[in-house]
């Protein structure tokens, strides 16, 4: 698009009058435009106030969500340790529907009908859209957990790895602990939701133990070979901080669980009893995304366009978030959520108005873990995208790690969330 | 058909004639890749560069000042715990466009 006639559309000359009906910001159904937004978390909930946000109110977006509130993940390890409660951690999300005028319907979607351009709610509702955003987040792949089939084994060995009751009632388990108990944790293998979350839940957990319970013990299985993320930083937390109470056994894949037993059986090693069982089961794109055939990387995570976020399989279908098949040194992260959901809004509006996505977009990963309950170490990183192999790179020389963790990158992370959940909702 | 109302155009037509004038070589960014870029920095900043407590506000910041410190930034010559990994990421061309975006937009009160 000429950078003139750019600028006429901005100055307000219309779309129809420059770009001519077809490409203009009509739906091309007639009447405004419509963006159906599929789940309201850090890249759903973005997405939804991003595009009205961009669009000047132009474009109506309607933003479908099962849960009555937000609850973050990031800090949700804070609540397990107990240094902090679900309401720190939990935001309506009625300021999307007040400074932003997103119509919010609280609902679960049944299905997708991509060449119909409409989506079923599980209550029979039908939304029609021009472009859907799907940002369905993960849902659990206990098919490789036989003993966790059945809701028994599920209440008792618990994931918290989506905030929320499963927060709370691990951290119940934890206080119910008798003190000189063994916590396990078994984390999947990469790829998975939040790379360093469950190291630094081992930290919460330790912290806790250290104050309340010092003979109870911190058990670390993990799937990988070595810490997937911020390594260094959290095996130094573990020795120095915790000496005694951490112990990390990297190589130790869970192939089943016996809840009743709370006992973890692995590939190679000979089972592990705790007392407090917590299980990460492997993670996958969110069921509704590999219902709707979105997930077409081994069935499990969704491929996309980068400049756009449209799904590779679906026409006006736009996927965000931990459901996406990432690109390479792409974490799965809150943060980079609400960073696809500010690029897919951009390309959204763009699509609707007749104009060309940004061919060229770059944004950053900040992803801060407490190692106490003051105490934060970070990761960062820089993501642009590579025209010539079509996804989203690392940008070289940028990005790193903290030298050390510090009170003051404490104080900073808890701004970070600050803002991030008003970038996000308010 | 309803029309999409762009209230936001004098500013961002005031910016695309700054940034054409700016110099930034063979390849300018245009006006909406500045606020694409931009908001990658709202996740810490705020949205529209107003921050809530605890994190720097940019909007309304005096553009050769935030220059300087983004430069600073990439050059090593201002310690800092992540900025320096982020302004790392950023070509010159970029760092000015942001600059030049985040001071001129109004500084506001966040919403508590």
């Amino acid at each position: 698009m000429k950078r003139r006639q750019f600028v006429q559309t901005l100055g307000g000359a219309g779309c129809a009058g420059v770009l001519g009906l077809g490409a203009g910001c009509a739906s091309p159904r007639g009447g405004r435009p419509q963006v159906v937004v599929v789940g309201a978390g850090y890249g759903g909930a973005t997405a939804a106030k991003y595009v009205r946000l961009w669009s000047e109110g132009g474009i109506d977006v309607t933003l479908v969500e099962p849960e009555a509130q937000f609850i973050s993940c990031p800090l949700s390890n804070l609540v397990v340790g107990g240094s902090r409660s679900l309401a720190d951690i939990t935001t309506p999300y009625d300021g999307l529907v007040r400074h932003h005028g997103v119509r919010l319907v609280r609902g679960r979607v049944a299905r997708i009908e991509a060449e119909r351009r409409r989506v079923t709610l599980v209550d029979g509702a039908v939304l029609a859209y021009d472009r859907l955003i799907v940002s369905p987040g993960v849902d659990f792949m206990w098919e490789t957990l036989p003993g966790m089939a059945g809701a028994a084994a599920q209440e008792n060995v618990l994931h918290a790895w989506k905030a929320g009751a499963q927060t709370l009632a691990l951290r119940r388990q934890l206080e119910a602990m008798p003190d000189g108990g063994v916590y396990a944790l078994s984390i999947p293998l990469a790829p998975y939701r939040c790379p360093p979350g469950p190291y630094e839940r081992a930290c919460q957990v330790a912290h806790y133990f250290s104050r309340a319970k010092p003979r109870s013990k911190v058990r670390v299985f993990d799937a990988n070979e070595d810490v997937t993320s911020k390594g260094a930083l959290f095996k130094k937390a573990w020795a120095e901080r915790y000496p005694g109470i951490v112990e990390y056994l990297p190589g130790h894949k869970a192939v089943d669980v016996d809840a009743g037993a709370r006992t973890l059986k692995f590939e190679f090693h000979d089972d592990a009893k705790a007392e407090v069982l917590n299980v990460i089961p492997d993670t996958r794109a969110a069921d509704i995304a590999v219902q709707s055939g979105l997930a077409t990387a081994n069935k499990r995570w969704c491929e996309v366009d980068f400049l756009t976020f449209e799904s590779v399989a679906a026409p006006d279908v736009h996927v965000l978030g931990d459901a996406v098949q990432i690109a390479p040194a792409m974490p799965k992260s809150g943060h980079m959520a609400n960073q696809h959901g500010k690029t897919c809004a951009a390309a959204v509006v763009a699509l609707l108005t007749g104009r060309a996505p940004n061919p060229a977009p770059l944004y950053n990963n900040v992803c801060y873990s407490f190692v106490s309950d003051t105490d934060v170490v970070h990761v960062a990183s820089v993501h642009r995208y590579d025209a010539a192999q079509k996804t989203m790179l690392p940008v070289p020389g940028a990005g790193g790690l903290s030298g050390a963790a510090s009170a003051l990158e404490g104080r900073y992370a808890l701004a970070w969330a600050r803002n991030i959940w008003a970038d996000t909702l308010a | 058909m309803k029309k999409i109302s762009f209230a936001a155009v004098p500013r961002l037509g005031a910016l695309l004639a700054l940034l054409g004038t700016a110099g930034l070589g063979a390849q300018p960014l245009d006006a909406l890749q500045v606020r694409s870029l931009a908001a990658s920095c709202a996740a810490c900043h705020g949205t529209a560069g107003v921050a809530q407590p605890g994190m720097a506000s940019l909007a309304g910041a005096d553009k050769a000042a935030l220059l300087q410190k983004l430069r600073d930034f990439k050059a090593g010559n201002a310690p800092a715990t992540l900025m320096p990994q982020i302004a790392k990421g950023h070509s010159d061309a970029q760092l000015e466009a942001l600059a030049g975006y985040f001071s001129a937009l109004k500084p506001q009160e966040a919403r508590p």
